[in-house]
């Protein structure tokens, strides 16, 4: 290996050496470093945004089903109440509806009642009118004659003993 | 540090060695032809000169530095690349084309230069007049002959490579952070090619090393060796001008790079650094002695470490391959070809595995060793 003079390779290699180095540090490695960095952060920085946002989906989702749920007891309970209260209405109707009914008949009794003694006096009256115009006419018939008229008079007396 | 002829024999013989394990191993021809081509030229050039070829100098040569760009012989006259000589004299600064020394690398051409006799020998360039003082051994291994030659901050094939690496690669990172300014989303293109890299960087070396509150700080000086150091690896690899340098295979590179990530850490270190340095907690105080030297021993062996770790894998690959080619010379037979270029696609793909692991490494270790120095201790 032919060594030439050491000063010369030394020398250049050493001056090369620190501009390159400084022209590298300024013009290359600085935005290089800086842009893998930034980029590194960035691609960090999505990737926790992502996850973030995929939790917050999952809570959403979760929410969301926990309304859902809610919204279905709700429901569940509506429709239950409105079935109790239906329920409720068309009973109490029913019973409101019998003891109306009952009163009704119960009123329709009296006054069949009150009309069924008002008939019965009417005809009453009735039969004592008429049997009473028979009597007349059966009396008028029979004590038409005097024979009869004495004898009739004679059985009443006869019937009526004087003390 | 020429390679002696041993050290090539050696890995010759355990080359050919292994031959018959792997004979088999379906030799692409295709492949092979490239291989050949990047050879052609050293070919052209021993039969120009009717020498015996010799594997040592051709890799030395071509691991080595040089203050031209060879680029391929042609009718045996060589095409190259004349980078400038830059000296600091002892008349001040002189600046020239490397063609003036008219490819003569032993000395024998004198060249005039406003006044001033200068000859180059082994890629070194010397006062003539004081080279021929010189015994045969500082003549050869004249890099720190520094009385007899002058100061040389000459642009040579390394430096010319590393200014055109660092120029593409400050473009190419321009493009990529433009393409961030307009581009907000996925990155496209060179950027999702690169940024993987460089959150690789910042994640797997950065962070765990140095710790999370301080990591940002270091970031940009590890990104750029990284980068440096693997361009320059596959820059390296590529076996035609104006890539097929040897830079990060170079002492003197890999030194830079050693001592700036021992400076950082240096710079960087805390109290508690220091205080395990000079007064390592647990240990008793007549062992300090003892204690310091070896902690001052620790720190310079691991930026060291880093130095010699870089410079030998990318060296021994690049020795490796030129071995594998130089085969086919010294058999002085074409049907080597086939085999030799199998091995060179095999350990080119090996070598570009080696080329992003040692950048790896190094950045690991310039990290790990940041990270030591500004550590926390948690005392118990």
């Amino acid at each position: 290996m032919n060594l030439t003079a050491p000063e010369s390779l030394i020398f250049w290699t050493t001056i090369i050496f620190f501009v390159f180095f400084l022209l590298l540090r300024k013009f290359a490695w600085k935005p290089i470093l800086g842009a893998v960095k930034g980029r590194e952060e960035s691609i960090n920085n999505a990737l926790a945004s992502a996850e973030s946002a995929r939790r917050e989906m999952q809570n959403l989702t979760a929410d969301n089903e926990r309304i859902l749920k809610e919204a279905r007891l709700e429901r569940d309970n509506m429709l239950k109440e409105a079935r109790e209260m239906k329920d409720k209405m068309v009973a109490d109707s029913k019973k409101e509806a019998q003891v109306q009914g009952e009163r009704m008949i119960a009123q329709a009794k009296i006054a069949i009642e009150a009309e069924k003694n008002a008939a019965m006096a009417e005809l009453k009256s009735q039969v004592s009118t008429l049997s009473l115009s028979i009597a007349e006419k059966l009396l008028k018939d029979q004590l038409s004659n005097k024979e009869a008229q004495t004898k009739l008079i004679e059985n009443m007396l006869g019937d009526v003993k004087l003390n | 540090m020429v390679f002696s002829n041993k050290l090539v024999q050696f890995v010759l013989v355990a080359l050919i060695a292994s031959i018959p394990f792997f004979a088999f191993a379906n030799p692409e021809t295709a492949n092979v032809s490239v291989a050949n081509e990047a050879v052609t030229d050293y070919k052209a050039a021993a039969d120009h000169e009717k020498e015996a070829f010799n594997a040592t100098e051709l890799i030395n040569d071509h691991i080595g530095d040089s203050h031209e760009f060879h680029i391929a012989d042609w009718n045996g006259h060589p095409i190259t690349f004349y980078l400038p000589v830059i000296l600091w004299t002892n008349n001040g600064l002189e600046i020239f084309s490397s063609e003036k020394f008219h490819h003569d690398n032993k000395a024998e051409h004198v060249v005039d230069q406003n006044g001033q006799k200068l000859v180059r020998n082994n890629e070194i360039i010397f006062y003539a007049d004081k080279f021929e003082t010189l015994t045969q051994d500082q003549k050869d291994l004249g890099a720190f002959e520094f009385d007899a030659r002058p100061l040389n901050f000459s642009i040579t094939k390394n430096v010319f490579s590393m200014f055109m690496s660092a120029i593409i690669m400050f473009l190419l990172f321009l493009v990529v952070a433009r393409s961030y300014k307009k581009n907000q989303l996925a990155p496209k293109g060179i950027a999702g090619f690169l940024e993987p890299l460089i959150t690789f960087v910042r994640d797997d070396i950065a962070r765990p090393n140095i710790g999370e509150k301080k990591y940002a700080q270091y970031m940009p000086y590890l990104l750029t060796i990284f980068f440096f150091i693997w361009i320059n690896n596959l820059i390296g690899l590529i076996p035609f001008f104006p890539f097929s340098s040897n830079l990060t295979g170079n002492i003197y590179f890999t030194f830079v790079l050693a001592f700036i990530t021992f400076i950082v850490t240096t710079l960087s270190g805390n109290k508690e650094y220091w205080g395990h340095i000079f007064n390592t907690p647990g240990v008793p105080v007549w062992l300090a002695p003892i204690m310091i030297p070896v902690e001052i021993i620790g720190i310079l062996t691991k930026p060291f470490a880093l130095m010699i770790r870089l410079f030998a894998n990318i060296t021994a690959g690049h020795i490796i391959i030129l071995s594998l080619i130089s085969l086919i010379f010294i058999f002085e037979s074409v049907a080597v070809s086939p085999i030799s270029g199998a091995f060179v696609v095999f350990m080119t793909v090996l070598e570009m595995l080696v080329a992003a692991l040692q950048a790896y490494i190094f950045t690991l270790l310039s990290a790990l060793f940041i990270g030591q120095a500004v550590a926390e201790h948690d005392h118990h």
